[in-house]
């Protein structure tokens, strides 16, 4: 069962990612990302994670995607044109990536102690994980709360600033 | 029934994909043309990474490998309003997504 479950998420994962690849359309890249992302948070309940799991399917496939899939369809994003891309990318980018994924894959492969996951393994419960994050971890939770007061302050100052000036112009 | 509860993927699997969907994040960065696109890319690298981290956190029956990921969630959230609200600002003043011709800072 677990291996059956991980082969079609896997495949989902990869086909989903290769098609946000293939995409000359954001719209197209963009549901494809979520294909992605929810087959992610089905691999993270397999792997025991289950707070995560929810997360990553409300965070992620939910709020982050709504976003990118509202900013794409407000802008009217078309078709993205071809070009060849930067030099650079070409002679440099792509043999460095193949080259990267070589030396984790073969690092990952030779590693010693790597152990086996189950359906039987048990799951991390929300509890044992909101005891760690509200006992050790306050400090950073709460300056991870700051950061996104400050995201939303941003968020709103640098998309309302265009809209300022250019009723600015408009009136005179 | 059991045996099916029983059948095991080995972690060395998930740490490949993980690899896998990284890389195409990078590919997706270098040949993406679309400003929101080439953002996605970021998105899909950072997911790659957070499924290193819960098969780590499986390994070492570690509860702070899942928080870890809990934070790079909320880092990636404020990241996506910031850069989405910096894509909208863009394209009101240069009315183009391309990457290409955004180029002002450019040698």
């Amino acid at each position: 069962m677990h291996l059956i479950l991980f082969i079609v998420f896997a495949g989902f994962c990869l086909a989903g990612a290769i098609n946000l690849l293939l995409q000359s359309h954001p719209i197209n890249s963009a549901l494809s990302l979520i294909v992605v992302m929810t087959s992610l948070a089905v691999l993270y309940l397999m792997l025991g994670a289950e707070f995560l799991a929810a997360a990553q399917v409300i965070v992620y496939a939910g709020a982050i995607m709504v976003l990118f899939t509202f900013v794409i369809m407000l802008l009217n994003a078309g078709r993205e044109d071809r070009t060849l891309g930067s030099r650079a990318a070409g002679r440099v980018g792509f043999p460095a990536v193949v080259a990267v994924l070589a030396v984790i894959a073969t690092m990952i492969l030779h590693a010693h102690g790597l152990g086996v996951a189950r359906l039987s393994d048990g799951i991390t419960t929300t509890e044992e994980l909101s005891a760690v994050l509200f006992t050790k971890l306050l400090l950073p939770f709460e300056v991870t709360s700051v950061l996104i007061l400050i995201a939303i302050l941003g968020a709103v100052a640098l998309a309302s600033r265009g809209n300022g000036d250019q009723e600015r112009t408009g009136g005179r | 029934m059991n045996s099916f509860l029983m059948q095991e993927v080995p972690l060395s699997w998930y740490l490949l994909l993980s690899a896998a969907l990284f890389s195409l994040g990078v590919v997706g960065f270098l040949i993406k043309r679309n400003l929101i696109t080439v953002f996605m890319s970021i998105e899909l690298m950072l997911n790659g990474v957070n499924l290193s981290f819960v098969t780590f956190a499986h390994q070492w029956h570690a509860v702070k490998g899942q928080i870890f990921v809990f934070f790079v969630m909320l880092v990636a959230a404020a990241e996506a309003a910031v850069g989405l609200a910096i894509i909208i600002a863009i394209f009101r003043a240069r009315a183009t997504l391309a990457v290409d011709r955004i180029d002002l800072m450019k040698l």
